[in-house]
């Protein structure tokens, strides 16, 4: 990586907070995607299940 | 083809448009886009941070604008989205209309938000201050304060299928504030630089500056694509979820 010059704090400061953006973004996006998911399982695992999935082709 | 047949049939938009549907067709683009996305971002970040030059004014700190300009593009790209995802909701009840507005929506002030602050950061140093109430600056603040607003509407209802078609209507409004926020610099004295990548007597930008921040452009284009891709199948669960669990309070209660 090159000298990042006189101002490298900025730089480093508005790449370091950008990152932990996309991150957050990534991980909720993630988080939550379980979350709904295991959800289901769990209403799957009662036996509560969608009135299309039981209709017979 | 019989009428019956092509009723039962449907065209190839609401196929594609039927939740079921785009459940099972989605899934395989998530980890192919995820992988691409990543690969942009490597290759990217290389650029913009090791291969590309300083700019004779600016110096090293030029090197922001290869993060500040794809999430300032993105902030009115999302926008877009949902303002065309409201239409598909007002005009047509489009059932994907409203899960892909309120899947939008949190990106959307997210990559405003980080517009903002990576401005900010780029100012400090290019400008000597890190805010200025000038055209740019003043609107992409209102767009981050409308995408919050909208963030917190679709938290605020119950019934999603009425908030859906009121926030439509919200965001339809809001839509007013892109053009502002795109022809600021045109209209008014203001300290943010006009265009300089597209404008209409070519591109301002050397080669060696424009690739990378290209190449970042689309890294982050992907990405949410990607992420609203996500949030759009989990909110089609969740709106399962939320089903099976009244039917099954209301059969308990029966």
């Amino acid at each position: 990586m090159p000298d990042l010059g006189p101002h490298a704090v900025f730089i480093v400061w508005a790449y370091a907070g950008v990152a932990l953006g996309v991150v957050l973004l990534i991980v909720l996006a993630i988080l939550d995607a379980r979350r709904t998911a295991a959800r289901l399982r769990q209403l799957e695992a009662r036996g509560i299940r969608r009135r299309s999935a039981d209709r017979t082709p | 083809m019989t009428l019956e047949a092509t009723l039962k049939r449907g065209n190839w938009f609401s196929r594609l448009a039927n939740p079921g549907r785009f459940l099972a067709w989605s899934k395989g683009f998530v980890w192919p886009l995820a992988a691409l996305t990543a690969l942009l971002f490597a290759v990217g970040l290389y650029l913009a941070l090791v291969a590309s030059p300083a700019d004779y004014q600016m110096g090293q700190t030029v090197r922001i604008m290869y993060i500040h300009v794809p999430n300032a593009w993105l902030s009115q790209f999302v926008y877009a989205v949902m303002a065309i995802a409201s239409i598909g909701t007002l005009v047509w009840r489009h059932p994907l209309a409203d899960v892909a507005a309120k899947s939008a929506a949190p990106l959307g002030a997210t990559f405003t938000g980080l517009a903002l602050f990576s401005g900010s950061l780029w100012g400090r140093p290019t400008w000597g201050t890190f805010w200025e109430w000038d055209g740019r600056m003043t609107s992409t603040l209102i767009l981050f304060l409308i995408y919050l607003g909208i963030v917190a509407l679709w938290r605020a209802f119950d019934d999603q299928g009425r908030a859906a078609r009121i926030i439509a209507v919200f965001t339809l409004v809001g839509a007013l504030d892109i053009p502002v926020v795109k022809f600021s610099v045109d209209w008014w004295n203001t300290l943010h630089q006009p265009a300089s990548v597209f404008t209409m007597s070519g591109e301002h930008m050397p080669p060696a500056m424009l690739i990378p921040l290209l190449v970042m452009t689309l890294a982050f284009t992907l990405l949410f694509i990607t992420l609203h891709l996500v949030r759009m199948r989990t909110e089609i669960l969740r709106r399962r979820a939320e089903t099976l669990e009244r039917q099954a309070a209301a059969s308990l209660a029966a």
